[in-house]
């Protein structure tokens, strides 16, 4: 049942890399062939030299925490189940400006209520976990970094 | 230099329906009651509109409400996108077709109800999301509230607000209401206590952060100034109009560009001063849009009432409230009158520059409206 299950991405021509790059346990950055310059979220033009040609390239999956919200209900079903859980913008350290919105777990296959949101802080150093939710589809996730 | 537009198109009419978690009707008769109230208004006869101005979002059309309303042939009509960040564009957008000889009457406007079809975009989600919600849905950052709440805790944090000085925006908004018949909230009162022990919906934001659910129309008439010389009513002239999207803006997810808290108000405002005779400090009174609290103080800093980081004191120290130096949201607004994509806020600006306020500002002379911090956004510059 749809209503049962978390939002899936709905993937187009400019993001089913980015996308599919997670099931390899890989980070992937869309990438200008001509300036070299990363961008995100994905789109077909780069905005600094207008060139239309991309590759990617895997960044490191470390970041810091830019942002966070904790998320109580009315939200949709298949999130209810783990009110109040958190929401992160994330900033990557190789990759200064560009953030990504995910959620802090503790660890790839806990859920993501997995960490006590009021122990969150800006700032707090993070890395990419790889948390499959299907058997097409992983998500990438974020755990507090080994020290 | 300002722009062609200046002074030269005013609103003289405006029509608003009560406002309530539920009312009868459709929204079809919903708008066609408010605009028919906006022409009474103004004393324009329906059969000299002939400019049509809405929301991408607006689920009545143009050709249903000129063939309900029995107006003449329209020869301007246009639209604006982008929900909360339209309201002001499209009165503009009005403005500049009446400046530009496009059309002589135009009639704007908004009609809401909760069962509407485009009334709750984010409530109508399949399981599969698209675009820029790929980004951010997916992860359980599900609805409005949570993606400006998202902006609100980067704020507190680089600026220090507190909880108790953001409740300010909806304790000041409340007491405007409790003194405004039309307002939703008039019976209810609100009290800090009230707002530090309100179920949490996104954290660092709580139930009263949030703006109302509301059914309910607003309309405004526009013609030329020259034109407005000759009805009853003191004409409200729009100064000055802008419009903005700045540079990698994503809509309300604006997490992606390189100063997110600086957000479109602060380009929105570069060209409304522009092209205005007028600063900041020669607004008497300001409607700034309140979808959410924390796009009040971040608008405040945009529009350059106070600096970058100031909005969380300007908010807190009197400022906004009655018979302060810039009293903001005086009918109560989104948060406390009603939400309707903000169009009762450029209704409560006209107003207050006729005198007619529930909470009226002494001697107004100009009023600043905006449209949607977060999104395209959009601002007007009214006085008299
Ligand atoms: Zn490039």
């Amino acid at each position: 049942m749809a209503d049962d299950s978390f939002l899936l991405p709905g993937t187009d021509e400019y993001s089913t890399d980015f996308w599919a790059g997670f099931a390899d346990d890989k980070l992937l950055l869309q990438t200008c062939s001509s300036c070299g310059s990363a961008r995100y979220p994905t789109r077909p033009m780069c905005p600094d030299c207008r060139s239309l040609d991309y590759h990617w390239q895997e960044a490191s999956g470390r970041a810091t925490i830019w942002s966070f919200v904790v998320a109580h209900p009315p939200v949709l079903p298949a999130y209810a189940e783990f009110a109040p859980y958190n929401v992160v913008v994330v900033e990557l350290e190789d990759f200064p400006g560009i953030r990504m919105v995910g959620n802090l777990v503790a660890a790839a296959d806990a859920p993501i209520n997995s960490v006590d949101p009021h122990g969150i802080s800006i700032g707090e150093p993070v890395e990419i976990v790889f948390s499959p939710v299907s058997e097409d589809l992983t998500f990438p996730r974020w755990r507090r970094s080994s020290p | 230099m300002g722009s062609a537009l200046r002074d030269k198109a005013a609103i003289v009419g405006v029509g608003q329906t009560e406002f309530a978690k539920q009312l009868p009707g459709t929204e079809i008769e919903l708008a066609l009651r408010a605009i028919t109230m906006a022409l009474d208004d103004a004393g324009i006869p329906v059969t000299d509109v002939d400019g049509l101005a809405s929301y991408t979002m607006e689920d009545t059309e143009e050709v249903d409400i000129a063939r309900n309303l029995g107006t003449g042939p329209i020869t301007w009509f246009g639209q604006v996108g982008y929900g909360g960040g339209a309201g002001c564009g499209v009165v503009g957008n009005a403005a500049m077709a009446v400046a530009s000889g496009q059309c002589d009457v135009a009639v704007a406007w908004r009609s809401r109800k909760r069962g509407g079809r485009a009334s709750r975009p984010w409530a109508g989600v399949g399981s599969k999301v698209y675009g820029y919600q790929q980004w951010t849905r997916p992860f359980g950052l599900l609805r409005p509230v949570d993606e400006i709440a998202m902006l609100a805790r980067r704020y507190m944090h680089e600026y220090g607000m507190t909880r108790e000085q953001l409740a300010c925006v909806a304790l000041t908004q409340r007491r405007f209401a409790n003194n405004n018949p039309g307002a939703m909230m008039h019976e209810k009162a609100l009290t800090l206590d009230d707002y530090l022990a309100a179920r949490w919906i996104s954290e660092p934001l709580c139930l009263f952060d949030n703006c109302l659910e509301s059914d309910g129309a607003g309309a405004v008439v526009i013609c030329s100034t020259d034109r407005a010389k000759d009805l009853d009513r003191q004409p409200v002239l729009v100064h000055a109009f802008a419009q903005s999207i700045p540079p990698q803006l994503q809509t309300m997810t604006n997490y992606f560009c390189d100063d997110p808290l600086r957000g479109p108000s602060w380009e929105c405002a570069e060209r409304l001063w522009r092209n205005a005779d007028l600063g900041p400090e020669d607004v008497d009174v300001a409607q700034i849009y309140d979808a959410f609290s924390p796009l009040v103080p971040l608008s405040l800093e945009g529009y350059r009432f106070c600096g970058r980081g100031e909005g969380k004191d300007f908010i807190s120290d009197g400022s906004i409230g009655p018979g302060g130096s810039l009293p903001v949201n005086t009918s109560g607004a989104g948060m406390s009158e009603a939400y309707v994509h903000g169009f009762n806020l450029i209704v409560e600006g006209v107003r207050q520059l006729r005198d007619e306020s529930p909470n009226q500002v002494d001697n107004a002379r100009t009023c600043l409206v905006t449209s949607g911090e977060g999104v395209p956004t959009s601002a007007l510059l009214l006085r008299r």
